[in-house]
């Protein structure tokens, strides 16, 4: 299949989105699903970053999408609504908590890496539980939706799902190049073969922290991107079982695509929509749908129509020996 | 005597009770084949992880180019120009062979933290990777995903990569096992074509070979190195013919 072909399926999707109001799908219960589809499409594309391009399985996206939310709550209660503060801010201190926990957090891998990221997801959780100025553990209701040059534009439905739309296709667009570039490129290599890439002279570590910053920034906006559109902010959307959330849209949209994520997200905002109205337990009927398309999509939605773009690496005969020569290496 | 490119001074290393490397002191000359030997167990892949910085030494120091590189990282060290193959394959199975290559070019031509420009189309880094290619008579695989390559043009691809490097040492662990003749005879030419422009410290088990390339030889026993010296001189040492070499190699 041609490079072109590949693109074929989120283009439509993205299509689909911006087709959508014109096509009936222009009430107020639309556009919240749609909305949050796409900033769930967001932070998740950020995490497949991670997980597809790097190789770092994190357990604590959530934690970044919080703090980009919860930084529009604390400005809101210091009286900053203005887009041009707020949403750089967002997206500024989320990155700065990656910078922070990923220098600690990416000194590991594997199962260590998993858990300490969602020990500090949890840290984070616990401090935004704390902050009564901030409503606790009740959250935050915000006064208002955060303003474009004086003018209450985000609070037009039509108007943010557009400029959600906008965000997502630009953040697919900004990682896709990042995957492709030299610096994608390290990122990559290091995944399928730190050994491989330090011998020609590359150190993971930082290739493996920018992106994880990026990653938290991305998350970050997707967050404050968030608290517009549900006008509150609690320590929900910092719990752990966010980040699974996350990162299940990653593993079902297909982890070797990066636009897996934006199916992936779409898919499970719609598959809770659709389950909650059939059935009084719908839960129940959640759980078996993702360990059947774990176990038989194999390369997720994104491989329903396009192969894998990168071949996953197969079992390596050396791979223990080289584990053990990795970590004196790194040290 | 010109000033040795690589010298180790008295290298030690334990693994538990085992000593693997014992007061090893050796030196690699500039354009000079030096060849390691020993029977399977001698130690020679881990004397070749401490000067590659995979592995750091009990005791001792490993001197590259003049400087004591001893306490610096397996990547600091290959910016510096130390490569290395591995004995067990080391490569990026889902990576073409290209672009494999292409990566050792990218690490020593300017920074990697460049974000936007598809990596795939810098022209200057494909032509050095497709260079290194057909110097290693790939060439015409450049395209294939290296994971999908036979086992010899895996290590063909490695010593591509490890050229394209730009090194001033290389380090080859058993670079001609699990070749065919007709490879064994390529790599051969190949890596005596090599020897003018790099030093080269070769662990290898083909005598034939070794004997052909080296222009010195130490045999490794027990993480020893017993002996030292010109091929002839090993030829005719008879401790290394009974110890090691045995008689049907000498015939
Ligand atoms: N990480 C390790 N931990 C413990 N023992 C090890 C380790 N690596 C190697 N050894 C042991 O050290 C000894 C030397 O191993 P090494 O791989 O260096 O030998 P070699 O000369 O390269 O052998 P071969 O010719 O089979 O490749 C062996 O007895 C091996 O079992
Ligand atoms: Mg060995």
């Amino acid at each position: 299949m041609t490079g072109r072909a590949r693109l074929l399926l989120p283009v439509l999707v993205l299509a689909g989105l911006a087709a959508a109001p014109f096509l009936g799908f222009d009430t107020g219960f639309a556009y919240t699903l749609m909305a949050r589809a796409m900033i769930l499409g967001m932070a998740a594309l950020s995490l497949s970053l991670l997980v597809g391009g790097a190789g770092l399985v994190s357990l604590g996206q959530a934690a970044m999408l919080g703090i980009g939310a919860y930084a529009v709550a604390a400005l809101d209660h210091a009286g900053v609504t203005n887009a041009l503060v707020v949403f750089p801010a967002a997206a500024l201190l989320a990155g700065l908590f990656a910078l922070v926990t990923g220098a600690v957090s990416l000194r590991t891998s594997g199962v260590h890496f998993i858990m300490i990221t969602l020990a500090f997801g949890q840290m984070a959780f616990f401090t935004a539980s704390s902050l009564s100025a901030l409503g606790g553990d009740d959250g935050y209701t915000l006064y208002g939706r955060t303003e474009w040059m004086g003018t209450r534009l985000l609070e037009d439905r039509a108007a943010f799902h557009f400029i959600l739309l906008a965000l997502l296709a630009g953040t697919w667009l900004l990682l896709s190049a990042l995957i492709d570039s030299r610096f994608g490129r390290v990122l990559r290599a290091s995944r399928e073969n730190a050994l491989r890439a330090q011998a020609v002279g590359f150190s993971p570590f930082p290739y493996r922290l920018v992106a994880y910053t990026v990653a938290g920034a991305i998350s970050g906006l997707a967050g404050a991107l968030l608290a517009n559109a549900t006008e509150f902010v609690s320590p929900a959307t910092l719990a752990w079982g966010r980040s699974g959330e996350l990162l299940f849209m990653v593993i079902l949209g297909g982890v070797g695509q990066l636009y897996g994520a934006i199916l992936g997200a779409l898919a499970i905002v719609l598959l809770e929509e659709w389950l909650s109205h059939l059935l009084n337990y719908w839960r129940l009927a959640f759980g078996p749908l993702l360990i059947l398309s774990v176990l038989f999509l194999r390369n997720g939605l994104a491989g329903i129509t396009a192969p894998p773009r990168r071949r996953r690496a197969p079992p390596k005969a050396a791979a223990p020996k080289a584990a053990t020569l990795e970590a004196r290496a790194d040290a | 005597m010109p000033e040795p490119l690589l010298e180790l001074r008295g290298l030690r290393k334990r693994f538990g009770g085992l000593t693997v490397t014992d007061d090893v002191s050796l030196t690699v000359l500039p354009g000079e084949i030096h060849a390691v030997i020993g029977p399977n167990g001698a130690g020679k892949t881990t004397l070749i992880h401490q000067i590659s910085g995979t592995l750091r030494p009990d005791e001792g120091e490993v001197v590259f180019a003049g400087q004591r590189v001893t306490d610096w990282s397996f990547p600091r060290r290959a910016r510096a120009g130390l490569a290395r193959s591995f004995q067990i394959t080391c490569i990026v199975p889902g990576f073409t062979a290209l672009e494999n290559v292409a990566l050792a070019v990218q690490a020593r031509s300017g920074s990697s933290f460049r974000f936007f420009r598809p990596a795939h189309l810098e022209a200057r880094l494909n032509e050095a990777a497709r260079a290194a290619l057909e110097g290693v008579g790939l060439g015409h695989r450049a395209g294939v995903v290296a994971g999908s390559m036979s086992h010899g043009e895996k290590r063909q691809l490695e010593l591509a990569v490890a050229l394209a490097m730009e090194p001033r040492l290389l380090l080859l662990d058993e670079p001609l096992a699990g070749a065919g003749p007709e490879e064994t005879e390529r790599l051969v030419a190949l890596l005596r074509s090599l020897r003018q422009r790099y030093g080269i410290l070769l662990v290898e088990h083909d005598m034939g070979a070794v004997f052909a390339l080296a222009d010195r030889v130490s045999v490794l026993v027990y993480g020893r190195v017993v002996i030292t010296g010109t091929v002839e001189e090993i030829r005719s040492h008879p401790e290394v013919r009974s110890a090691y070499l045995g008689e049907d190699e000498m015939a």
